[in-house]
Order: structure tokens, then sequence, then C-alpha cells
């Protein structure tokens, strides 16, 4: 079973309706009974830093994340589900993130526009289970994970500059991009994470 | 590398996709359902839904339409057709659409636009802007292209801009259902001018026509409609040619 965090931020409908998709069974929820007794989790989200991760923690949700991640068990993050992942981001004011991979969120310098939004391409950093091949996924974001150990980088993607645009360290996995919005690569990715394959 | 994108558009009315010629003149093209699954699956990069009808009946229609293609389609949708508030875009935003347009309703109260963009993010709010050319310079029409409104398109997708939007979708009326090729000059003008996408619309008719909205009219995207639901250049054709015309797709 995939438990989606829901904590009220971003569209969450997306990520479960391409679960239902793949036949994969999942729980969309906010409670971490629920959740605790499923096998892996998503953190979705969409928007910014600051307010999402306020709510994480007035949820205690923060700690939760924590004790999954650190009692080895999956969890993956998507868009700025990934961001939280990280030690800090910049984005409006400095704000601590969950920490469980080190590393900073910062401002990508500006590629033609001022949003990185669109299709792009997501090309795998020495081998990994996440991306096992180059493809065209969806984006839309303007801030970037910088993790601090470049082990922890699995896919690069070029816009205005190189940046990062999938993390893993072990058992916490991050897309930058929306697996759940990227046809058939995407779809792939969430159904290797949803079948362990990740 | 960004790529540049191609986006069929599916104008509602009554459950039925449909298309008109400079805005009028509809014909039936077929249902919305199946049109975005095959579209999606045939590699478009996007899908543009507009309710055409936008009454308050047509309403209730497009939310259960935007559940049902949401559980169908893994790429982005936008949608719109008489959005007027924050609770019309919440509620398209919750049946599954990633993006929502807004036209009239922001030419009425462009508050509404910072208000909708602080609240959902900047990304997922679209404006779209009917012009016709008069003269040297471009109007702005309101109400699905039937009111002329004294108002310059430059200055109000400058001002659009200001107040947080995240996209521009640009139609013109006078190429609309032509096939005779975008307006190049005033897709140019907008694209040069703002820091955000630009989708150029209206008057799509042959592969060369993808090519110079990107290469001459610098958009970032391209809508069209007819020539897709007739199957005159099917989807896979344009990224085909646009490839070998050094233009980067997916």
């Amino acid at each position: 079973m995939i438990g989606v965090i829901q904590y009220g931020i971003g569209n969450i409908g997306s990520v479960k309706n391409a679960l239902d998709h793949l036949n994969i069974p999942n729980v969309v929820t906010a409670d971490q009974n629920q959740l605790s007794s499923c096998d892996r989790l998503i953190l979705p989200g969409v928007g910014a830093f600051e307010p999402a991760m306020n709510i994480l923690s007035d949820l205690k949700f923060d700690l939760f994340i924590k004790d999954w991640a650190n009692d080895g068990k999956p969890i993956l993050g998507i868009c700025l589900g990934m961001q939280l992942l990280l030690s800090s981001s910049e984005e409006k004011v400095v704000t601590n993130g969950l920490d469980l991979i080190s590393g900073h969120v910062s401002q990508l310098k500006k590629g033609d526009r001022k949003i990185h939004i669109g299709w792009n391409k997501v090309e795998p950093l020495g081998k990994n289970d996440i991306i096992t091949e180059s493809g065209f996924a969806y984006f839309v974001h303007s801030y970037v994970c910088r993790p601090q150990n470049e082990s922890h980088i699995t896919a690069q993607t070029t816009y205005g500059q190189s940046f990062t645009s999938a993390i893993q360290k072990d058992n916490v996995i991050g897309v930058q991009f929306h697996p759940e919005k990227s046809q058939g690569f995407g779809l792939s990715i969430l159904r290797r994470f949803s079948i362990g394959e990740i | 590398m960004l790529a540049k994108r191609i986006i069929p558009c599916l104008d509602v009315k009554d459950g039925e996709v449909v298309k008109g010629v400079n805005f009028v003149n509809l014909t039936s093209e077929g249902n919305p359902v199946e049109l975005a699954e095959k579209y999606s699956k045939e590699g478009a990069d996007e899908l543009v839904f507009l309710d055409i009808t936008a009454t308050l009946e047509s309403r209730n229609n497009v939310i259960d339409l935007v559940k049902e293609v949401a559980k169908k389609v893994f790429i982005p949708f936008t949608v719109g057709g008489g959005v007027r508030s924050v609770k019309d875009i919440s509620e398209l935003l919750n049946a599954g659409a990633d993006k929502v347009s807004i036209n009239s309703a922001a030419l009425k109260n462009p508050k509404l636009l910072n208000e909708a963009s602080n609240r959902f993010g900047s990304q997922c709010i679209v404006l779209a802007v009917d012009i016709k050319r008069t003269g040297s310079s471009w109007n702005v029409f309101s109400h699905g292209g039937s009111r002329s409104l004294d108002i310059n398109a430059i200055e109000w997708i400058k001002e659009a801009e200001d107040c947080g939007v995240g996209e521009i979708l640009l139609t013109s009326m006078d190429a609309d259902g032509t096939q005779a090729g975008v307006d190049l000059e005033i897709t140019k003008m907008i694209s040069d001018m703002v820091s955000i996408p630009v989708i150029a619309s209206g008057g799509i008719g042959s592969l060369d026509h993808f090519k110079d909205a990107f290469n001459i009219g610098k958009a970032d995207a391209v809508l069209a409609a007819s020539v897709f639901h007739r199957d005159i250049i099917p989807v896979q054709k344009v990224k085909k040619y646009l490839t070998e015309n050094d233009i980067q797709v997916r």
C-alpha cells in the first residue's frame, strides 16, 4: 500500500489518479496511523517552502516523516516534496527543511523565462534506480535542490544552468519534476517506486 | 533544454468538442474525453479545455468533464471559460485541472489575477487574451470574442504580468480558424516583452505555421485545434517536422 501524505498543499488528486491508473493500491490521507501501516510514502507538494514546512510541523508531520525515513522505509518527494527533504531553503525567507538529505534549496538562475515550466530532459547520473534512462518530464518550479554530497544526485536537467532533477540517499528519494504529469516516462517511475524496484 | 510545447485545444460546448471560423459557425468535432486521451497518447505536451458555453448550467458539466479527463490523461491540462472567481478556480483545480485560464473576468476586475496567483501560485494562472488588429495596434475582446473593448493588447498583457499571471494564451481572432498562420508580429512583440511563457494560438494550418510561430513569433508553445481534430496534421507529424528543423520538442 502506498500512502500519499495529504497536508493541504498541492494537487494531490493527480498523484492518486496516476496510482489508480497503474492499479497500485493507495491511500491519500492525513491520518498518521493509516500512513504508518503503508509500505511506502509519497510526499507531494506545489507551492512555497516556508508555508509547506509550517503546515508539516503544525501537523507533526516533520517528526513523523523523519522517523519513517530513519527506520529505513522508502519515501518519494515530488517537486516541493523533494525540496522539503533537504536541510534548508532560501525561498523568500531561510527556512529549515526535514534535513533527510544534506543540502540547500536556492533559486534557479534565470533561463529565458522566470519560471522553469514545461517539458525538459532528465539525464541520469551514473547508475541509479530512479532514472534508468533519459527522457522528458514535466517541470514547474523556480527553486532547485543543491545537495551537499554529489553522490546523492541521480539525475540532472539543463535550464539556463545544469541543476539536480532527482536525488536519492538510500531509502529517501526525490524528483523535481511531476512524474504524475509526465505521461509514460513519469508513470514508469511511479510504478517502479510503488512496486519496490526503487 | 526546455522543449517547445504543442497543445491541442478542445473548445467544449454542451459536452462536445466544437470548432468554428473566426469564433463563429461551430461544427462538432467529437467527444472531449476520447480526444484528450487520443492526443495525450500521440504525444501532445499539454491540453487546453475551453468551456465556450460558459453558462451556469454548463459549469457543473465542465467540472465532471475535468474529473473524467484527469483520470485518463497524465499530461498537464488547462481549463478555461466562464471562470469568474477564486471559488471557480479552486473548484477546477480540485477537480484535477493543473492550470486555469481567465479572460473576461480579469478584464472586468484585474485584481482577480493578483488574488488568484497569490493564492494558487502564478504557475497555474493563465491569462487568455483574444485580440484583433486595428490599424497598427491590437485591441482586446472579451466574452468569447463578442465584445470589443477599448483596451490595447500590449498594455493589458503588461498589466496582467505585473498582477502575477504565469502564462499568456494569445489568440488572434483575425487568424482563428482560418488556417492561414498565427499573427507573428504581435506574438513576437508580446514574447519579447514578457518574462513568462507565451502560447500562440489562432490560425495554425500547416507545418510551417508551427515552425514560424516558434522561430519568428518566439512563442514557447503553440495551441491549435482544427488541424488536430480533423487529422490534417497529427501531433507526431508536427514533432517530427520540428525536430528536423532543429526545434527542440519532446
